[in-house]
């Protein structure tokens, strides 16, 4: 390509831009409003993952062993549990420290007043952290059949809790970004189909001395893109104003929740946000303006 | 700086027409054009037309004039025959080589039709542009250009503020200047008075005597019967009469 033709392409899809400005205005909008939409509502579902996720890590899963159960034995039960791709990790925990932790949390600091012996000897055990809670229940019949083991603590009703509102949240998810990307993609191309049927003339013109349909399309093209860039910019930059103060709101109005409510920060929810929406953005304006102009193409 | 005809004539182009004189640059052979659901709207045309000729086609509407115009630029495919432009095969021309093809012929409309939103000046280099023609040579033809059908003082001004034949002159510019072998003009003064009808003919003969080939499209009767020259009349699809130094004929 030519430098003359870079510059005519780039100079002629920044001058459509304004020629056609309401158009243009309407275009932005209409992808601004759309990406708006998929920007919430992405920052609401990762928060809301966030929080099951870190719920999810808290929940785990005690191993006890028969009294007559050897260290060896006890070893290879834990190199058997940490070979399973569920578990996320585990920890021996013997029975001074279960006891430790037991005391600590039930008669405070002058827990030794009265026990001379442990009283959870045959205590010690393995906590296992998941990677999915959901497959909890595989584990924890795999490891009640392994020889040596007394009794698997879990929490049932927590993890499946958890595990029922991830897939939830993942189906709505899916759900309503289709739904979403149906509205921008039909909204999008009615309003390029307008922009695009006012310069019909235009293109049979351009066709006409012998132009090709590249030399045709790429001031289009450029338009759209810069379209759908702009597009995407303005609602990234709304969502990135409110998302604190929203978040701050949220907190304060639920104090009781505290401990469960893990925000993502602002920085966090846009290191995946910004690129995807920016690039929705910029694919929405170029596939809309290839598609609309190729109609036209045909003289 | 006043540019003359002589002096932007093409001189490779006139090489190869003293060594070639006598090629058909256009040939139709039997063409056949059949809209889907309609009688013929061509049927079964033959013509040649020679390197630097002067034609004039005419007929009433319905005869197939605009056509014949379509099939040329390869907007239409025909139905049957074979229409060879320049010694390629309209026909068999891939899709990605019409461009190409189409830039062998300067194509000016009744209704002008010129960019509404560019100057004079950016009209005339748009078609430069197209064929991807250097910044510098850009800058040297338009201007030759438009001086040479009388518009070198308005290289600034949009169509709107253009006259009807200031606007004929700016897509004559446009469709010269990247010197092709055929000029095809469709009504050129449909749209014109007499006195710019005849400056814009005047033009289209200077063309014509400095090698390019010109088809013009009409029903001014006055100007075809004047200029005696090549006429060409058609009628419901095929060619009434041919004839050198032809006259309007009338259809009743």
């Amino acid at each position: 390509m030519r430098i003359s033709t870079f510059f005519y392409t780039l100079k002629q899809g920044v001058r459509n831009i304004f020629r056609n400005r309401w158009f243009s205005l309407a275009s932005i909008m209409t992808t601004s409003a759309c990406l708006f939409l998929f920007g919430v509502f992405f920052a609401i579902m990762t928060n809301f993952q966030n929080i099951v996720k870190s719920a999810q890590e808290g929940v785990c899963v005690t191993v006890l062993f028969n009294e007559d159960t050897t260290t060896e034995r006890k070893e290879e039960i834990g190199q058997l549990i940490q070979a399973r791709p569920e578990v996320r990790s585990i920890q021996y925990v013997s029975a001074e420290e279960a006891w430790d932790e037991f005391s600590a949390d039930y008669f405070g600091d002058e827990y030794s007043v009265g026990f001379s012996e442990n009283p959870l000897e045959h205590s010690d055990n393995f906590e296992i952290y998941m990677q999915d809670v959901s497959m909890q229940s595989a584990l924890v019949s795999y490891i009640e059949s392994l020889d040596g083991v007394r009794r698997v603590n879990q929490s049932a009703i927590t993890a499946n809790m958890l595990s029922g509102m991830n897939s939830l949240a993942s189906y709505v998810t899916i759900g309503i970004i289709t739904l979403l990307l149906f509205v921008s993609v039909f909204l999008i191309s009615n309003t390029v189909m307008i922009g695009i049927s006012v310069r019909k003339e235009e293109i049979s013109i351009m066709k006409y001395i012998g132009a090709t349909d590249y030399f045709v399309r790429a001031p289009f093209v450029v338009e759209g893109v810069l379209i759908g860039l702009v597009g995407s910019l303005i609602p990234l930059l709304v969502i990135y104003e409110l998302y604190n103060r929203v978040i701050a709101y949220v907190a304060d109005k639920f104090q009781v929740l505290d401990s469960l409510l893990h925000f993502l920060t602002v920085g966090e929810v846009f290191s995946t946000l910004a690129p995807i929406t920016i690039g929705i953005g910029a694919g929405i304006g170029l596939v809309g303006s290839v598609v609309t102009v190729r109609k036209h193409l045909r003289v | 700086m006043v540019f003359t005809l002589k002096e932007t004539v093409n001189t490779s182009r006139k090489k190869k027409k003293t060594e070639n004189a006598t090629d058909d640059i256009i040939v139709l052979d039997h063409v056949v054009k059949t809209y889907s659901n309609s009688a013929h709207a061509l049927n079964g045309i033959s013509l040649k037309i020679k390197k630097g000729e002067f034609v004039f086609i005419v007929g009433d509407s319905g005869s197939g004039k605009s056509t014949l115009i379509k099939l040329l630029l390869r907007e239409l495919l025909p139905t049957d025959g074979t229409i060879t432009v320049n010694g390629m095969n309209v026909a068999k021309l891939r899709r990605r080589k019409i461009p190409k093809f189409r830039r062998n012929i300067g194509v000016v409309f009744q209704d002008f039709r010129l960019l509404k939103d560019r100057n004079v000046y950016d009209n005339v280099a748009f078609a430069q542009l197209v064929i991807q023609a250097k910044s510098r040579e850009i800058r040297k033809n338009v201007p030759m250009m438009l001086s040479l059908v009388g518009l070198a003082g308005k290289y600034k001004a949009k169509p709107k503020q253009l006259s009807g034949g200031e606007q004929q002159r700016v897509a004559l510019a446009r469709a010269l200047v990247n010197n092709p072998p055929i000029l095809l003009a469709d009504e050129p003064t449909g749209n014109l008075d007499p006195k710019n009808s005849w400056e814009i003919m005047k033009l289209l003969e200077e063309i014509n005597e400095k090698g390019t080939t010109v088809l013009v499209v009409t029903h001014n009767r006055e100007i075809v019967n004047a200029m005696k020259k090549r006429v060409i009349t058609m009628k419901k699809g095929v060619i009434m009469s041919d004839e050198e130094q032809g006259a309007y004929i009338d259809e009743d």
